[in-house]
């Protein structure tokens, strides 16, 4: 993927991020996550059902990285169930941390594959799966 | 001011904002502490053999310097310690645990740093006494009115910062202090954001406590001064012990502590960064302290200009008298803003910058801050409004 295109993909789902907006419904589970190294903070909504991720909402204050890498999460995640999610997530992890990773399995969240060039921002991508990780562990 | 060559990092081609994280330090502060590291290296207040005595000398003679530089009475006032941060855990845990009770009132500001808030709450949670928030005006300032208007006949202690590190106002602590004292009401004064940038002088001000941090005014981290006023020092009670601070004790438990000021450091101290200290306040002095101010005013007032011509920026505190500038871009997230200004290598903060719970009164919960030093220059000040002025390729420059 070349840059131009990362870069679009990645500004699309920060100005239009999918699953923006939280709301009352008790069948959700709720996390909130803080980045203790910066100042993201993400408050997510999780519905599971019969171990598929039916819905994530969230809302926060985060950076273009974070907010861009949550959406992309959720498109990722929605429909799986929690063993699908799993791998995806340690696919994602892996890519961050340059090991060996299934590209296929990413989709679009390929397109932070560089981000290791950035050490700074490598939170910024994880925090919405870390945020996730509480609901589905 | 022509000072710039004194500091090593500047040669990086950096332009850095964020003094009020911390300063950047002049050479001869780090050659201090190699010199120390080099050709002495051994204990301070060991001394039975020569350079332990030299190393002890060089060490008391960093309080005399800090004693002079805020204009204490007595060196035996002056305690180093870690940073401000423990030295308001020391006031809090080791003075005013012991004379505030259940219902007596702190009050504070919704724009303190976190170390000035949170010893107080645990503080509250331990004797059941209770913080009170002054309230600030529309510029986000103490005024002597509003903390009147809080006083009641349980308030024991005003607890503020001198200079906020997010607002930048400098607090009217002459009157505030006057006010209190009247009234049998210490202050404890966070001089973290002052003491490197005015002159501040405990004597005038007739500060009970004031502590601050040798790193954000050109000496190295991990050392701060602890004044206080001798009467309440002296009834401040040690919240470490150990070595250095006792002169005996037996195996039934009595212990006889050392008198001020080493009854309050425990422990091997950070001999080489006290030593430090002492060359960044004598650097500071040659500057002067009335230069640094004005100079940090200039740059303030010459950068508002420049930004009130950028329709894409919103100024938090146009008013405020100190270096600091909080402000964010437009439709813009405070740290996607640094991280585009890292791009040209301006280093600046975002965030809440500590100060959590200033978001009540900004009704913003993350702010870029600018804060400038009298090495920071009207050129640099250039080159940030340069970058403000392209940041509508924000996204290009930080994806």
């Amino acid at each position: 993927m070349d840059k131009e295109t990362k870069r679009a993909i990645i500004l699309d789902h920060f100005q239009h991020p999918i699953g923006q907006g939280l709301f009352n419904d008790d069948s959700y589970k709720k996390v909130n996550i803080n980045n203790e190294s910066c100042i993201d903070e993400i408050n997510m909504m999780v519905k599971l059902e019969n171990g598929i991720i039916k819905d994530v909402r969230f809302a926060g204050e985060a950076c273009a990285i974070c907010t861009s890498s949550t959406s992309i999460m959720i498109k990722l995640l929605l429909n799986k169930t929690i063993d699908e999610a799993q791998e995806i997530m340690l696919n994602f992890e892996n890519m961050i941390n340059e090991k060996p990773y299934n590209k296929e399995i990413l989709k679009e969240a390929q397109v932070y594959d560089e981000l290791y060039k950035q050490p700074n921002r490598i939170k910024c991508a994880l925090l919405p799966w870390e945020c996730i990780k509480k609901v589905i562990k | 001011m022509n000072v710039r060559g004194d500091f090593p990092v500047l040669k990086k081609n950096i332009i850095y904002f964020d003094n009020g994280a911390t300063t950047l330090k002049p050479q001869i502060v780090i050659d201090a502490m190699v010199d120390y590291y080099s050709n002495y290296g051994v204990n301070a207040h060991r001394g039975d053999y020569k350079i332990s005595y030299e190393v002890s000398h060089m060490y008391e003679e960093t309080r005399q310097k800090v004693k002079d530089f805020i204009n204490a009475r007595d060196e035996k006032e002056i305690i180093f310690t870690k940073n401000s941060t423990e030295s308001i855990n020391m006031i809090v845990f080791g003075y005013f645990k012991h004379h505030l009770k259940s219902g007596d009132e702190i009050l504070l500001t919704k724009s303190e740093h976190s170390s000035n808030i949170l010893p107080w709450f645990a503080l509250c949670k331990e004797v059941g006494c209770k913080v009170k928030y002054i309230p600030l005006n529309k510029e986000y300032e103490v005024t002597i009115d509003n903390v009147k208007q809080c006083l009641t006949n349980k308030t024991k202690v005003i607890s503020l910062a001198h200079i906020t590190n997010v607002i930048g106002d400098i607090r009217p602590l002459k009157d505030i202090v006057a006010l209190a004292h009247k009234h049998n009401i210490l202050v404890v004064v966070d001089g973290a954001q002052s003491v490197g940038h005015i002159k501040v002088d405990v004597s005038e001000l007739a500060m009970d406590f004031l502590v601050f941090s040798a790193h954000k005014m050109c000496g190295p981290m991990g050392v701060g001064a602890l004044y206080g006023q001798f009467e309440y020092l002296n009834q401040l009670k040690p919240i470490t012990f150990g070595g250095g601070m006792n002169s005996s004790f037996d195996i039934d438990g009595t212990v006889e502590y050392r008198s001020l000021p080493h009854r309050l450091e425990a422990g091997t101290p950070n001999v080489a960064a006290v030593i430090g200290f002492k060359k960044a306040l004598e650097y500071l002095e040659t500057i002067g302290m009335d230069n640094i101010h004005r100079h940090e005013l200039e740059l303030r007032a010459y950068a508002l200009e420049k930004m009130g011509t950028l329709d894409n920026v919103i100024v938090y505190n146009k008013k405020a008298s100190s270096g600091i500038i909080a402000f964010n871009l437009k439709d813009v997230f405070s740290q996607d803003t640094a991280f585009y200004l890292d791009q040209y290598n301006i280093c600046i903060r975002a965030g809440a910058h500590c100060a959590r719970i200033l978001k009540e009164e900004l009704k913003i919960k993350n702010t870029c801050r600018l804060s400038f030093y009298f090495y920071n220059t009207k050129e640099e000040i250039d080159q940030l409004i340069t970058a403000l002025k392209m940041s509508k390729n924000i996204f290009n420059k930080i994806l």
